[in-house]
């Protein structure tokens, strides 16, 4: 059986790394190993997980520097005898070992304006054509990982930040909220003010690194980016509102 | 906005520059930094030098995209160049464009210079505040931007007529004909141009222009999603395109063609 060189993140704040070395076989994924390690030679090493199938967002860490979901990180792509790190996300308090305090992320959460439907049609239904569905599923897909918030340099390297900027995964539940077919909401509400959406300069990273392959950047970020432009860079719009009046 | 229930792990590679990534993620910004620097000083020294380096071949048939539409009031003086009047609107264009924001951010603000890595600043204030804020003048560029794309057109149709011998085609009418394709592309995949088209909208099925404005969302998404390859295919072939039109009106390179009299 090959033999995995892993270097781990022990303790808390205070911690360092710790070297180990496991046997893993053929199929098996990082999670797999950390799992086998803790079984073999630390029962004590904290890991978050519960689906192993890349949908529960649960075993996020930082593999080789990189955020990514552990159980979806095969151990064929590394080379024999290459060390893999596995440290926990960096941008979130530490509680112990991989595992991560993620409760701000929930507290984001609850400022994001929710949906209100629209009265319901005459059948009793809400009734959304294909074409509607389908911008919005995307976003449906998110499982909640915060690998993409995790990434972000706006509070990894700035956690300062962290008071006034919402992140990727909740431009992506503003996107959604924003672009609804059947919310009565002012839009504005959604799109105009807050969240931090001007600390974003497009470096992409969220959308590079999300497991979901969901477009942050270019189905959420910048069209609601695009959506504030309309309202405050938009010359012909400004023609348009200054000749008619009101919105245009 | 909610506030973190605690500071983060400050003593997990938390010092500038420090990353546990062991790729190679600095060739990505020392490649498009490059290339972009490359292109720069180039396109700088074309348009600076102007009249002093022929960019319009003596037929008129071939004019360099660096100065198309040709302007050139009287009152100009000779040391300006006409590319002042053109070189505004795709340096402006590209500068706030959302591809090129991500790949000069990277390489030469380190903001961040790779994903996962740490960047040098203290603080960050994002696009929120002056000069940054300015980038919202994209939406004014994508205008200008569109006016050219027929204008580009326009030019390299005019270089398959020769005047006096008519139609006929040449390397340099084929390399003028990529050079409008190329921009075309680029400005057709343009972010603002998507949401313009119909991705401010929130409902596509309501109405028929609504459902024609889906079909230019989509038209646009397709090009858009190759936005990447079509910022440098069409900055590549920009340059090069001047750089061939130089070549021939200076007489260095000969245009191969179907007409009889050489350029």
């Amino acid at each position: 059986m090959p033999n995995a060189h892993l270097r781990v993140w022990r303790g808390d704040e205070d911690g360092d790394y710790v070297e180990y070395d496991v046997e893993y076989e053929e199929g098996m994924v990082v999670l797999d190993v950390v799992h086998r390690l803790q079984a073999t030679q630390a029962p004590d090493l904290a890991v978050r997980w519960n689906c192993k199938a890349g949908k529960c967002g649960s075993c996020s860490a930082e593999v080789n520097g990189s955020p990514k979901l552990q159980c979806m990180q095969r151990m064929e792509q590394y080379p024999e005898g290459e060390t893999i790190s596995i440290a926990p996300l960096k941008t979130f308090p530490l509680i112990r070992d991989l595992v991560t305090d993620v409760t701000w992320n929930y507290e984001v959460a609850k400022t994001i304006p929710e949906i209100t439907l629209r009265e319901r049609e005459a059948d009793g239904t809400h009734r959304m054509a294909q074409i509607d569905v389908d911008r919005g599923q995307e976003f449906r897909k998110c499982i909640e990982c915060f690998i993409c918030q995790d990434v972000c340099h706006v509070i990894r390297d700035h956690p300062e930040n962290m008071d006034d900027f919402a992140g990727p995964r909740f431009f992506v539940r503003l996107a959604e909220v924003s672009m609804h077919p059947l919310d009565t909401n002012p839009k504005e509400a959604t799109v105009q003010h807050g969240f931090g959406l001007e600390y974003c300069n497009i470096t992409k990273c969220c959308t590079d690194v999300c497991p979901e392959g969901i477009h942050i950047t270019d189905n959420a970020i910048i069209p609601l980016k695009e959506r504030r432009a309309d309202v405050h860079y938009d010359p012909l719009r400004a023609l348009g509102r200054k000749l008619f009046g009101g919105r245009s | 906005m909610a506030q973190a229930t605690a500071q983060p792990a400050d003593s997990l590679d938390r010092r500038y520059g420090q990353t546990q990534r062991n790729d190679r993620w600095w060739v990505e910004p020392l490649l498009t930094g490059g290339g972009l620097l490359i292109f720069v000083i180039y396109s700088a020294i074309s348009a600076v030098l102007g009249e002093q380096w022929a960019f319009e071949t003596e037929n008129h048939l071939l004019l360099s995209p660096f100065f198309e539409p040709l302007i050139t009031p009287g009152w100009l003086p000779d040391f300006i160049s006409p590319a002042l009047f053109i070189l505004w609107a795709p340096i402006g264009f590209r500068t706030t464009c959302y591809y090129y924001r991500r790949t000069y951010y990277r390489a030469y603000f380190l903001s961040p210079p790779a994903c996962a890595v740490r960047e040098p600043a203290g603080s960050y204030s994002g696009e929120g505040t002056f000069p940054l804020i300015l980038q919202n003048v994209h939406r004014y560029f994508m205008y200008a931007a569109l006016v050219f794309v027929p204008i580009l057109w326009w030019g390299a149709i005019k270089s398959f007529h020769l005047p006096g011998e008519g139609f006929g085609i040449g390397v340099g009418s084929i390399v003028l004909t990529l050079n409008a394709f190329f921009l075309m592309m680029y400005t057709f995949g343009c972010h603002s141009l998507r949401h313009w088209v119909g991705g401010g909208l929130n409902s596509f099925s309501k109405s028929s222009p609504r459902l024609l404005r889906r079909r230019l969302w989509d038209f646009v998404t397709i090009a858009n999603e190759k936005h990447r390859r079509w910022a440098w295919t069409s900055l590549i072939w920009v340059g090069f395109t001047d750089l061939y039109v130089h070549l021939v009106a200076n007489g260095v390179v000969t245009d191969l063609n179907t007409w009889s009299n050489p350029i």
